[in-house]
């Protein structure tokens, strides 16, 4: 039977202000144990909330980019549980009334596609602290800087099939959070976690099989591998008969697979009741659209003006937009080049193999956007064939100066000249007469890869420094004639 | 709806709270004379009411985002029950 | 002043005599001091005694005093309820969970009163987590009444009612989630006022249900419950339900005539669960204002009956949730050697809450629990609206309403301890109050058998000011304040 995957992702992003969502205290990570834990982030007795504007803030900008439908009065709700990194017995959240109602966000893929994803909501809501397992013999550390960490958790429909699909929407989804700067989207250090709700149905089944949810996923390859490994796990119980139990599980990158969690196993009853120690937020259209006046150009707009000015497909302006570094670098490189297409597959080809393999992020990049530009117009002026271009990269890289200059001293300027090209073809020809004999008795099929013999022994000649269209032609032109 | 010691014993559970089995009848009693008392409204017509939730009309009040706490840990451990090295420390948990 | 004026004067009658220097904070205080010493082995009314600290702030009073740098409240005693979180002196909330809690942080209302110049004599006696209306669940023990000590003083902030009464403070706060200033202050014969919610910051207070619970202030006379109201008041940017509107001047308008205002009289507060003695007792009183020049009016509140079943869902809903934080973690009690987590949440749980608190926490556990949410928690939240409805009706055709503050005077210890469902009955008159979030004032209106009832006056939000208006109208054409227990028949 085939099977097809259900998936529905539910993100935390924690949000970057300065302090926490319902306290002064420090909103940093990092920090030893329980220093930025203030009376109100331990649920102190008598202590109470006071909610933060910039978080308040920050869920309103997100809720604008998505195009969502904001709750103009939104209602924090008591989410009650027992764990010791929840301090107060409850987590303050938003159940019935959230800041952010439904959205759409449209996802480039790579074929050039967009998959839309229906957002059912997004609500702010405080973090918890975290529990130290392996420090303390038969005892656990609990350690609540993390507590009152403001949180916009993001809920989408069920709308992935595909774990594909799933990491796209998580890029596209980092990407907006750093282009809103509501987050410092820091993955490894958990600024944005992801639970992902997966089931599985027989292809072409409407009905929903049983869900199991796979918490706090904080990579996107790990969230790739978790699919996967979820999904096979599924489609095993199911082949050989079993059920599925509805159960929240964790993934252990170190085994690569998935777990029913012990601590969730008795079913939990929330109680959710709106928190009287908050009153109802109240945004009117003023305040929403001061917000919306001063958003950044997001990035769907930005992928769609780098698509029609700059005649880039979906897909790459995609990627170019992927973060405002990026796009910045991209626009002014080609600005200055006059070459978009040109720079862009540069930027996404050897500028970012090149990055890559030194581990580096575009802002750190050797090559500044007017160098790299510098280059790009000397390939598109042809004075550079595209191997000499990466000659020229090198040296760019490591700090030789400007494009002409490396041209200049490497001497790696491409032959264009046509008497210094004749003189050459017409010396390789003179030195190879069998070869040419060869070439012109061959069907014209053949001559085609016949030619390449010339060539190469042409550019042998030139230290491959011959402009290769212009010989392909004088030699094409030279050998026919006899 | 009558009380039985299995619904107390329940809630207590989601309460984390025990009850000693000597005192379960009284307990499953009391609990459940509060609820008949409480049980009053279901008499009253709420149809399309309005929860209210706090007694004012009024709406949240907002705070800068400015850090006004600095490092308390040492005065608010202090009655800590259990601490090691900043740590608040409890019995092993299993995730 | 004499020697005995030291401990039963009012706070505004001690004022000026600081202010002439007739007498010196220390002197007053150390004669509060002595009044505890002597009587509360028999009352139980204070539960902890800073004497060094108050000395010392009296010191500093009467520096202020001499240079005139002092306000109305310089180096006037107070006693704290222990709900209130003091720094650096214990708050326990008469819970075995907190009895070795010592917070770092003031609340709102103890800095407020600070700033003011009182003097802190220490902390007063309560049902545990403020959940009762008899100070009889208190790990302290029970608080008794000063008027009879075979009988309870009310409560919760029954150790804060019994002190003022028995001469330990001419000042001390309450809070009232229910009736717990009120009800003790109509049994013990003191000046109680819950102020509208809102009104006092509820930061730093342990919390017992946020919707409900408003501090305010337990005193001799209704001019000082208005002076001790105006250092208490006022928006607090760490208490979000505190409400950001101007603080009246309460003192002004206290001796404005009340000829011509209308004071309702809901039907619903002199029903068969009121004591008939003290029916005649509130009507008495009601005369008094009337020969003032108000107006009585009949008026409805056809869900008082119901706001009982209303606040036992709501108030227990909102409790159990903000107790959950005590789980041995953090602060508070921790079992000993516990096996695993569950076993240290449920024993450090039932170990540290006494049964009342346990009982509450199971019933609000229940009514927000799935299935039942909308039946119980949902359906009271509807109600509650009706209550508040009903109040504001009532208040386009008056100014004011009056009634008993609680069914009878002080009962017997032990009377009600076994049965919680006429233990709830006690805050029959005064917890719809707190539903609507409304203020509500309790001032003595005479005794019965030597012991107190209690005039329950209540206002529309944020009206205080006519709330004491009309208090200190009856103050000054009675007496009833005035009549004072004899502890002579106190053990000392």
């Amino acid at each position: 039977m085939s099977w097809e995957v259900v998936m529905g992702l539910e993100v935390h992003l924690q949000l970057a202000t300065k302090s926490k969502i319902f306290s002064g205290a420090a909103n940093q990570f990092g920090a030893d144990p329980n220093v930025q834990a203030c009376a109100v982030d331990l649920g102190m007795p008598g202590m109470l909330p006071v909610l933060n504007s910039e978080a308040l803030r920050y869920a309103v900008m997100f809720g604008l980019a998505i195009d969502a439908r904001l709750g103009k009065r939104s209602v924090f709700d008591r989410k009650n549980y027992f764990y010791p990194d929840l301090p107060k017995g409850y987590q303050v959240s938003q159940f019935f009334e959230p800041i952010v109602c439904e959205g759409q966000f449209d996802i480039p893929m790579e074929d050039g596609s967009l998959f839309p994803v229906r957002i059912t909501r997004a609500h702010l809501e405080e973090d918890a602290g975290k529990s130290v397992h392996d420090a303390y013999t038969g005892q656990t550390g609990v350690d609540l800087n993390r507590a009152g960490t403001p949180l916009l958790e993001i809920v989408t429909e069920p709308d992935f099939r595909t774990a594909a699909q799933a990491v796209a929407y998580l890029k596209a989804l980092h990407s907006l959070a750093i282009y809103l700067g509501i987050s410092d989207g820091n993955m490894a250090e958990g600024s944005m976690r992801c639970d992902i709700n997966i089931s599985l149905r027989p292809t072409g089944s409407e009905a929903f099989g049983t869900r199991t949810e796979i918490k706090n996923v904080n990579s996107f390859k790990f969230v790739e591998k978790a699919i996967a490994i979820e999904t096979e796990r599924q489609q095993d119980v199911l082949e050989s008969g079993g059920t599925i139990t509805q159960e929240t599980r964790l993934y252990d990158a170190d085994k690569n697979e998935t777990r029913a969690m012990r601590s969730k196993e008795v079913a939990n009853d929330y109680r959710y009741f709106p928190e009287p120690d908050l009153l109802p937020i109240i945004i009117d259209d003023e305040y929403i659209d001061a917000i919306k006046g001063a958003l950044p150009e997001l990035p769907r707009i930005k992928r769609s003006r780098f698509m029609s000015d700059y005649e880039l497909g979906q897909y790459d302006a995609a990627l170019l937009v992927d973060t405002p570094t990026l796009a910045n670098y991209f626009e002014a490189a080609a600005i200055k080049s006059k070459a978009p297409k040109l720079t862009a597959n540069w930027i996404l080809g050897d500028l970012a193999g090149a990055l890559n393999r030194e581990n580096l992020e575009i802002g750190e990049s050797p090559v500044s956007a007017e160098a790299l530009a510098g280059l790009i117009i000397r390939i598109a002026d042809s004075t550079l064939s595209s191997k000499l271009a990466k000659q020229v990269f090198e040296g760019l890289w490591q700090h030789e100066g400007t494009a002409d200059a490396i041209i200049e001293t490497r001497g790696l300027k491409q032959v264009t000249d046509t008497g210094a090209l004749e003189a050459m073809v017409d010396q390789v020809i003179a030195n190879h007469p069998d070869q040419v004999t060869q070439y012109r008795a061959a069907e014209e099929s053949k001559q085609k890869k016949l030619v390449g013999f010339f060539v190469g022994q042409v550019m042998k000649a030139s230290k491959g420094q011959a402009n290769p269209q212009r010989l392909n032609t004088l030699l094409i032109s030279k050998l026919g004639e006899s | 709806m009558p009380t039985i010691p299995a619904d107390v014993l329940s809630v207590a559970q989601l309460a984390r709270l025990r009850i000693d089995e000597a005192a379960l009848d009284d307990v499953t009693d009391r609990f459940g004379r509060t609820l008949d008392l409480v049980a009053q409204l279901e008499q009253i017509d709420t149809e399309g009411v309005i929860p209210m939730s706090n007694p004012h009309d009024m709406q949240q009040r907002l705070r800068a985002d400015e850090v006004t706490e600095s490092n308390q840990r040492e005065a608010l451990q202090k009655t800590a029950p259990a601490v090691a090295d900043g740590f608040f420390l409890v019995p092993k948990v299993l995730d | 002043m004499t020697r005995e004026a030291l401990t039963t004067a009012s706070a505004t009658e001690l004022s000026s005599a600081l202010k002439t220097a007739e007498i010196s904070a220390v002197e007053l205080t150390k004669a509060c001091i002595d009044a505890i010493s002597a009587h509360n082995g028999s009352i139980n009314a204070v539960v902890t005694l800073c004497e060094e600290s108050a000395l010392a702030e009296a010191k500093a009073a009467d520096l202020q005093l001499r240079d005139g740098t002092a306000g109305p409240l310089t180096g006037i005693p107070l006693l704290h309820k222990d709900i209130f979180c003091t720094q650096n002196v214990a708050t326990t909330c008469a819970s075995k969970m907190l009895a070795n809690f010592i917070p770092p942080y003031d609340a709102t209302v103890v800095s407020r009163l600070r700033a003011a110049g009182t003097v802190m004599l220490g902390k007063t006696n309560m049902d545990e987590f403020a959940m009762g209306s008899s100070t009889e669940t208190s790990v302290f023990g029970v608080t008794r009444n000063p008027w009879d000590l075979n009988c309870v003083p009310g409560g919760s902030s029954g150790g804060a009612a019994a002190a003022v009464a028995a001469g330990f403070a001419p000042l001390s706060t309450g809070t009232d989630t229910g009736g717990s200033i009120r009800q003790p202050a109509s049994l013990c014969g003191v000046t109680g006022l819950k102020p509208t919610y809102g009104r006092v910051s509820r930061l730093g207070i342990i919390a017992f249900a946020s919707s409900l619970d408003q501090a305010g202030p337990m005193t001799r006379t209704v001019e000082d419950a208005a002076l001790m109201l105006q250092a208490m008041s006022g928006v607090d940017a760490g208490d979000s339900t505190s409400a950001d509107l101007d603080v009246p001047d309460f003192t002004a308008g206290l001796n404005q005539p009340i000829a011509g205002l209308k004071i309702g009289i809901p039907k619903e507060y002199f029903n068969h669960n009121l004591d008939q003695r003290v029916a005649e007792k509130i009507h008495e009183a009601l005369d008094e204002l009337v020969k003032e020049g108000a107006e009585l009016i009949d008026i409805d509140l056809p869900h008082t009956e119901q706001g009982i079943a209303t606040y036992y869902i709501i108030a227990p809903a909102e409790a159990s949730t903000n107790l959950s934080r005590y789980d041995g973690v953090r602060f508070g009690h921790r079992c000993d050697n516990p096996q695993n987590l569950t076993d240290l949440y449920e024993r450090s749980r039932s170990e540290g809450f006494g049964e009342e608190v346990q009982r509450r926490i199971l019933v609000g556990t229940y009514a927000l629990s799935a299935g039942f949410y909308d039946a119980y928690f949902k359906k009271a939240q509807q109600v509650r609206r009706l209550i508040s409805e009903d109040f504001q009706k009532a208040f386009e055709r008056c100014d004011v309403i009056a009634g008993p503050a609680a069914p009878g005077t002080a009962f017997p210890l032990g009377a009600k301890s076994d049965d919680p469902l006429a233990m709830y009955l006690e805050d029959i008159y005064t917890l719809s109050v707190n539903l609507a979030g409304l203020p509500g004032l309790s001032i003595p209106a005479g005794l019965i058998d030597g012991m107190p009832v209690g005039l329950q006056l209540i206002g529309r939000s944020f009206d205080e000011t006519t709330l004491l208006r009309v208090g200190h109208r009856f103050q000054l054409c009675t007496n009833h304040h005035r009549a004072k227990p004899t502890l002579a028949g106190a053990k000392p």
